[in-house]
């Protein structure tokens, strides 16, 4: 009997089923998407500032001093450690390699640079990668400048990592009057190495980072004598906001505490392992990127969440209103319940039924739309997928349910409260 | 043709056609809400909810652009000043640049040499405003700011080998020596941790030399910042000015998004409290087909019936809209206390939308019921079929 009521119910009062079905799917659909989001955007956001550029650098243990101004360093490029080359793709051995999104190796010279006629004499060389292929067991991922600065747009294209060709920043290129394609004649200051020939790819707009030439690593090294060797490692990676947990000091925690710290992609624990990483080498965050970043992000994530839970707020409040409204349309019904002689928990489990049948739907139909616009909002804000674990289905499952029963039970309660009489003459 | 009637008479007529209708009118509306308190009120919390989730997100949607551009300026510089082909600066460059910033954004100026350690060693001394780098660049680690002359602050790499037990220390530059008290070290993962820091007028006095750099963060968008860069290249002549591209576009970028983000965001969250007013509205005015059924059945006209609940449901919008504004306003401020430690300026400008909206919600939801029960004979209505 009491499938039946419910069965029937459904089967007659398709309209009004359908509009209660269509709130709760609408405010599932709201809260799934908007759950997807804020469990995401800190991913999103996070891979957004890596346009800013590589927030760790590893740099030789037993380093002398840079003398550095203005981006060009005046040390004599053979004074003091480097780091080796072939220790690179140990980087993707990390614990947390998955959350490096890119790294360059750089070194440095300086050269005079010859064009016809023109020369411009103590220009700072940069040896890097572009967008080379590294492999580590069975991690890879393809790196160089272009990924840790995609900020970087080069008039002309950018050279090949096994190429003669380099990019030339834009004041340099207008003194020696270069256009992509001219060749260039590079001679390393105090150095008896043969001057080397190479072709101009790409020019680089006026910029923080302007006065550089930058070339295939292999050359500088070959340049300098020093085949393998690196100067410092520029590494982007996806890190988590530093806070109080994340500032202590390692060599203070104890073994479980450490391994949690060890364990969580703070900027500091991320350095740590590229430490033990890299043989000889000192990994330290690039405060100007990495702090800052945990400040935006916090600052993103909690807007987010706040504007979450305002989304599950209106959603609830909308499946509320319309299982309210559906319950109020049925007083003769109950009326007519009650007259026939069913007591206050029957009525009640009549409409409790319906109610989480209705949620059950709705919060299934709800998490698919809700999924769909997910993706979609990924796909046009981001560029990228924002996939929804299906471990939030039960638990969207359960909330649609325990809103549905919330929004319903005061008008079920007062409802079932109706005096049959007044209720069948249609007087309330 | 014109029958004749007395002035009286005419008044009359006049008065019963005008006076008595607005007073029905208005006590028709003022009974309906206060016989049904219960559906009234809970229609007019709806319409507060949702007005006020509007107004809320609305208002964060225009203010997040301030409050995360100014989270951005933590990163410091976004402009570079230089002197042209490593000159140094004209002395009054730095006032010009605060005169043309307005208040708009710091400056803080940078004067760097290579200077030898009594060892011989080669280092890279610079001179600056203590005061202004710690506005301008928040991120350096500093444990203690040196406050009085021949005090320096020493890069946390430099550190072991200029003062290794923080005794002072002597550096040469061009024949002149300039004795050093170490106060405190700055550690910023970048070339600073190389360097030794000392006051401009330590610097000047020593070496000689005018600062080379100014690294202004400007604050707005990146037109505004553009703009900035304008006026101060025109107020400039001798200097080329840099922008810092990897910042200004990283920040472009993440506002983008994520004002984006809350735009799809505020469009769901609006349009979820709009249907959840609509759906609650229309149980409303069905709830009330009898009202309606009555007043037609005693020869009110489609028109009065439409102006009636469409009054009713325009003062309930605009009610709800003004409550919910001030709620609304109140939950943005509360959010942005929490979130960015700042408050979120109230933007009236929102009223209006907010307004606006919330009575064309209202009006739907009543006129939708309307029109379908205007097919419906009255007595049907009243039968209670």
């Amino acid at each position: 009997m009491f499938v039946r009521l419910v069965y029937e119910s459904f089967r007659r009062q398709k309209r009004r089923k359908l509009l209660a079905g269509l709130a709760i799917t609408l405010g599932v659909t709201v809260a799934t998407a908007m759950i997807a989001v804020a469990t995401d955007i800190g991913d999103k956001i996070n891979r957004e500032l890596r346009t800013i550029g590589a927030n760790l650098v590893v740099t030789p243990q037993e380093d002398s001093l840079d003398v550095e101004i203005g981006g060009v360093n005046l040390k004599p490029p053979t004074d003091g450690a480097f780091l080796n080359e072939a220790d690179l793709p140990k980087i993707l051995g990390i614990f947390w390699h998955n959350n490096i999104t890119a790294f360059s190796p750089m070194l440095y010279a300086n050269a005079r640079l010859e064009h016809g006629a023109r020369q411009v004499d103590m220009v700072p060389l940069v040896g890097t990668y572009f967008a080379k292929r590294i492999i580590y067991g069975t991690e890879s991922l393809t790196t160089g400048v272009r990924s840790t600065y995609p900020a970087w747009k080069v008039d002309g294209a950018w050279p090949g990592d096994d190429s003669a060709d380099v990019v030339v920043g834009a004041p340099l290129a207008e003194k020696l009057a270069l256009q992509p394609g001219d060749h260039i004649t590079i001679s390393l200051a105090n150095s008896t190495a043969p001057a080397r020939d190479v072709r101009v790819s790409g020019i680089l707009p006026e910029g923080e980072d302007d006065a550089h030439v930058y070339l295939p690593l292999a050359i500088v090294q070959q340049m300098l004598g020093h085949p393998g060797a690196v100067r410092r490692i520029l590494v982007s990676a996806l890190t988590k906001p530093e806070d109080a947990f994340g500032r202590r000091d390692p060599k203070s925690m104890s073994g479980a505490i450490y391994d949690r710290w060890y364990c969580t992609p703070y900027p500091a624990a991320i350095a740590l392992q590229l430490t033990e990483a890299i043989p000889h080498s000192h990994a330290e965050q690039i405060r100007q990127v990495a702090q800052n970043e945990g400040a935006v992000l916090t600052r993103i994530e909690g807007l987010i969440f706040l504007i979450t839970l305002a989304a599950l707020f209106a959603a609830a409040l909308a499946v509320s209103a319309a299982m309210a409204t559906a319950i109020f349309e049925r007083r003769a019904e109950v009326g007519l319940m009650k007259a026939l002689g069913a007591g206050k928990l029957a009525v009640a489990a009549v409409f409790f039924a319906e109610a989480a049948l209705l949620a059950l739907l709705g919060g299934l139909a709800g998490f698919g739309i809700g999924s769909l616009l997910a993706r979609q909002i990924g796909r046009s804000i981001f560029a990228s997928q924002i996939s929804i674990s299906p471990v939030l289905l039960p638990v969207i499952l359960a909330i649609a349910i325990i809103v549905t029963f919330a929004g319903s039970a005061a008008a079920i309660r007062r409802a079932v409260g109706l005096d049959p009489v007044f209720a069948l003459r249609g007087e309330l | 043709v014109s029958t004749p009637v007395s002035d009286a008479a005419r008044d009359l007529a006049a008065s019963r056609a005008k006076a008595p209708h607005p007073s029905m009118f208005l006590r028709m509306l003022i009974r309906a809400a206060i016989l049904r308190r219960g559906r009234a009120a809970s229609a007019l919390f709806a319409m507060t909810v949702a007005a006020a989730v509007a107004t809320a997100m609305l208002n964060l949607y225009v203010d997040v652009q301030a409050k995360l551009q100014r989270e951005f300026r933590n990163y410091g510089a976004n402009i570079i000043l230089v002197g042209k082909n490593g000159a140094s600066l004209p002395a009054d460059t730095l006032a010009k640049v605060d005169a043309t910033l307005a208040g708009r954004g710091i400056a803080a100026p940078f004067g760097m040499i290579v200077a030898r350690m009594s060892d011989g060693q080669p280092i890279v001394v610079a001179g600056t405003d203590f005061d202004r780098v710690q506005k301008l660049d928040r991120w350096w680690s500093v444990n203690r700011w040196p406050s009085a002359a021949q005090q320096a602050l020493i890069g946390v790499r430099a550190m072991p080998v200029v003062a290794p037990n923080g005794a002072p220390f002597a550096l040469t530059f061009q024949g002149r020596t300039l004795h050093l008290a170490p106060v405190g070290t700055v550690q910023t993962g970048a070339a600073e941790d190389s360097r030794i820091y000392l006051s401009l007028s330590d610097f000047a006095n020593w070496a000689q030399v005018e600062p080379q750099t100014i690294e202004i963060a400007a604050n707005g968008s990146v037109a505004d910042i553009d703009g900035i860069m304008g006026q101060i290249a025109e107020a400039i002549p001798s200097a080329d000015v840099r922008p810092v591209r990897q910042i200004m576009e990283g920040e472009a970028r993440v506002l983008g998004k994520t004002r984006a983000t809350l735009l799809a965001a505020a469009a769901l969250i609006i349009l979820t409290a709009a249907l959840c007013v609509l759906s609650t509205l229309m149980g409303w005015v069905f709830d009330r087909r009898r009202d309606f059924a009555i007043m037609k059945a005693l020869g009110a006209s489609g028109r009065l019936l439409n102006g009636f609940f469409a009054a009713e449901a325009a003062a309930l919008g605009a009610l709800g809209a003004l409550i919910g504004f001030l709620a609304g306003i109140g939950i943005a401020a509360w959010i942005g206390r929490v979130n960015f430690h700042a408050a979120v300026v109230p933007r009236f400008s929102v009223l209006p939308i907010v307004l606006a909206g919330s009575i064309a919600v209202t009006l739907v939801s009543a006129v939708l019921p309307i029109s379908l029960l205007r097919r419906v004979q009255p007595a049907v209505i009243l039968r209670g079929e």
